[in-house]
């Protein structure tokens, strides 16, 4: 996993740069857990004795319960540090923040943080291995790994597949890392928005760019719809919600021009009739709650790798 | 006042196409006399400086500096830029009025050209704020400022907006012959962005700022510059579409005159990278076609000065997530190195090099600095080209260490600097 020079902590912060020898190991690991969670097997000696601290500078139910749960089942002690409300409104800079967590010896750092390159700064100062929980627009490599390993259940492979990811995507740290983690497994990928959303400059990420759905979804095997936030509409991005959902919502009839079964993925939560039909949503196509599921298997599958390594280097 | 001789130094003075092997002689404080290597006599009580076959040059003249005093002390004060500049090998500076508070009236001009001269090591040059308070809505008082000594006005990295503003402090600061210096860069298209569009930025996810920014704000304000007839500069040139625009504007007679800094003719945007905020400037640092692009406009004398757009910051502003980080660098102590870096490359000739750095800047700002002639200032700096050092952040002179350039060998020492016939800076300084 990438790690700072100079250091023998390794970190997750991203997975540009990451190799498939070093993708596949990691899914075969959270596959395991994702049987040994529905058999309830999990041995909790795995991260006995280890502390592990969520700390999100942003708001987040989702991936911050799933990290919380992930660390539980495994044993570590599970602090959770909502910032967002905390000392980093009094001033108190990010490496100060660091500062005190080297103080309280944390083995593990789940960050989520507004700023691009946030949990990079953190992980040269901190001693704790750090797990990059969504930067900015930059990455969300946990997410990815938990997309991946979703197709890969359903589909046996992420090799040769076509997947589209439609929607903000220039705003979308989900978008970033799942092009990143699928073109290395040799995936297919094609980005699907609006030109506002969907800039030609993707291209140079090795994507194919498509500003229709109906030309984007042809074909595909697996759909992944983001979620458009509000302030793209303030910001003059999207004329309205409703223009947006005419043009690049997915519903059923969009959803026909992929292939027969097709995948519909989200990564959550949902703006229901902005971006994505109701019907879509709940349809057997659907495997957002899969994914949420996949979520906590990959998530024990990082910290377990990531605390291997920390003390065997 | 004491006698000098610099003896076994090579003479360049680009201002007057001067590049030999020679002796200078300086008294009181002034250059009296240059002649060929060989010569012989000399007066009793000289002191005599061997400089071993280095260059000996005009003192350089830096015309985009900004210092932390008044309002950022913290970050630089006028001492400890001062000692920066010696260390560079620069004797005049053209400071930003862009301090806490804006050079906005004339007291201040005279206070900061002041205190310069208390330092005995820099002669500072300030520039005026050319609207209040630097705040972009109305115009400064640019005739009183330029009546107490400011060399040309600006708002420093706040780009003049409105082209209306702008309309009206070309005409108006053309009736003083003053000239107006604009940050090139359309800031409703900058926005918030904090590295060049593109691929590195998208990587990255940071918001980008497209390069035509630069071409957008250059190609109006040539038209007003056309319009007004006023002496129009544009600090810190960056794009290569935005050096072309300058060379046919020059082409076509336009009072249009450009600079860049060192980071943009030495670094590229991949410099970013890791999210390195020492290497965040305004504006950001570009592609490598713009670097060689902008290269080209030095060789081919489209921009007419280097300066070192040195912008002291300190940790605090710098070690944050790169979007809220800091923009600038530290620049007096790399000028010259990272100048010479275009040299030792084949881009420039030494004379072309030093020209930018000396009489060329010395000339847009109308100052006298800037040349070897009988009867200047002896401000001198004698270096060595080839002879290589190390620039280690922690370890500079003066109070500012964000360089981008930590941990970089550069080629071109400076040896020892003169002001005045004063040494400030080498082993002979006191």
């Amino acid at each position: 996993m990438p790690s700072f020079p100079g250091r023998h902590t390794q970190h997750l912060l991203g997975l540009q740069g990451m190799t498939p020898d070093q993708i596949e190991p990691l899914l075969d690991l959270a596959e395991s857990y994702a049987l040994l969670n529905r058999s309830r097997k999990v041995s909790r000696d795995v991260l006995r004795g280890r502390t592990l601290i969520n700390l999100f500078f942003e708001d987040s139910t989702r991936t911050r319960t799933s990290f919380e749960l992930a660390g539980k089942r495994l044993g570590a002690d599970v602090i959770n540090m909502s910032v967002a409300q905390s000392s980093v409104n009094k001033g108190e800079t990010l490496l100060d923040t660091a500062a005190t967590l080297n103080a309280m010896q944390a083995d593990l750092l789940v960050v989520r943080h507004a700023q691009s390159g946030a949990p990079a700064l953190l992980a040269q100062k901190v001693e704790a291995c750090v797990v990059n929980a969504g930067d900015g627009t930059h990455e969300h490599p946990t997410q990815a790994l938990l997309d991946a390993l979703t197709i890969r259940r359903h589909c046996g492979h992420l090799a040769g597949l076509t997947v589209a990811i439609c929607g903000d995507v220039a705003h979308s740290r989900v978008a970033r890392s799942d092009i990143h983690l699928l073109t290395t497994m040799g995936s297919r990928v094609r980005v699907v928005g609006p030109p506002t959303l969907v800039p030609n400059a993707l291209r140079h990420l090795g994507v194919e760019v498509f500003h229709t759905m109906e030309e984007g979804l042809k074909d595909v095997d697996v759909v992944i719809m983001l979620r458009l936030q509000r302030e793209r509409m303030s910001a003059g991005l999207i004329p309205s919600a409703r223009e947006y959902f005419r043009f690049y919502g997915l519903d059923n009839r969009r959803l026909a021009l992929a292939k027969p079964n097709a995948l519909v993925m989200h990564p959550g939560p949902m703006n229901r009739g902005v971006e994505i039909d109701s019907q879509v949503a709940d349809s057997d196509q659907s495997v957002i709650q899969e994914q949420v599921e996949m979520g906590v298997a990959v998530r024990m599958a990082v910290l377990d790798r990531l605390t291997r390594s920390r003390h065997s280097a | 006042m004491s006698t000098l001789l610099f003896e076994n130094v090579r003479l360049l003075d680009p201002s007057a196409e001067l590049d030999q092997p020679g002796r200078l002689l300086v008294r009181n404080g002034v250059i009296e006399a240059t002649d060929k290597a060989g010569a012989e006599g000399k007066p009793e009580d000289a002191q005599i400086i061997d400089g071993h076959g280095a260059v000996l040059c005009p003192g350089l003249v830096d015309m985009r500096v900004e210092i932390g005093e008044p309002g950022h002390e913290y970050r630089e004060t006028i001492a400890s830029a001062a000692r920066a500049a010696s260390a560079g090998g620069i004797t005049t500076i053209a400071v930003l009025p862009t301090c806490e508070p804006a050079i906005d009236n004339p007291a201040l001009v005279r206070l900061l050209r002041g205190r310069g001269e208390e330092t005995g090591a820099i002669s500072i040059l300030p520039y005026g704020a050319l609207t209040k308070g630097c705040k972009g809505q109305e115009l400064a008082e640019i005739g009183l400022l330029n009546e107490a000594g400011a060399v040309a006005f600006t708002d420093g990295a706040r780009a003049i907006d409105p082209a209306r503003l702008m309309r009206q402090a070309l005409t108006y600061a053309s009736g003083f012959n003053a000239m107006v210096v604009q940050h090139p860069e359309e800031p409703s298209l900058a926005g918030s962005g904090c590295a060049t569009a593109g691929e590195l930025a998208t990587r990255m996810g940071l918001p980008g700022i497209p390069t035509v920014a630069e071409a957008i704000m250059i190609a109006r304000d040539i038209r007003l510059a056309e319009l007004t007839g006023g002496r129009l500069h544009f600090g810190h040139v960056s794009t290569g579409e935005g050096v072309e625009l300058i060379r046919q504007a020059k082409a076509r007679g336009v009072p249009v005159t450009c600079d860049t800094a060192p980071h943009y003719i030495d670094l590229n945007e991949n410099a970013i990278g890791d999210f390195r905020t020492y290497a965040k400037f305004s504006p950001p640092l570009r592609s490598e076609a713009d670097r060689l692009a902008v290269c080209a406009g030095l060789a081919d004398g489209t921009i007419d000065a280097i300066a070192s757009d040195h912008l002291p910051r300190d940790a605090d502003d710098k070690r944050l997530p790169f979007a809220q980080a800091a923009t600038g660098g530290t620049g007096m102590v790399t000028l010259l190195g990272v100048t010479l870096g275009r040299v030792h490359d084949g881009t420039l000739t030494l004379a072309q090099a030093i020209a930018l750095l000396t009489h060329k800047p010395a000339g847009l700002l109308r100052s006298k600095a800037g040349t070897l002639a009988k009867g200047a200032a002896a401000d001198l700096c004698l270096f060595a080209p080839e002879r290589s050092w190390l620039v280690e952040a922690g370890s500079l002179p003066g109070r500012a260490q964000n360089t981008p350039f930590d941990g970089r060998a550069l080629e071109g020492k400076v040896l020892g600097t003169w002001k005045a016939g004063r040494a400030v800076y080498g082993a002979t300084a006191a």
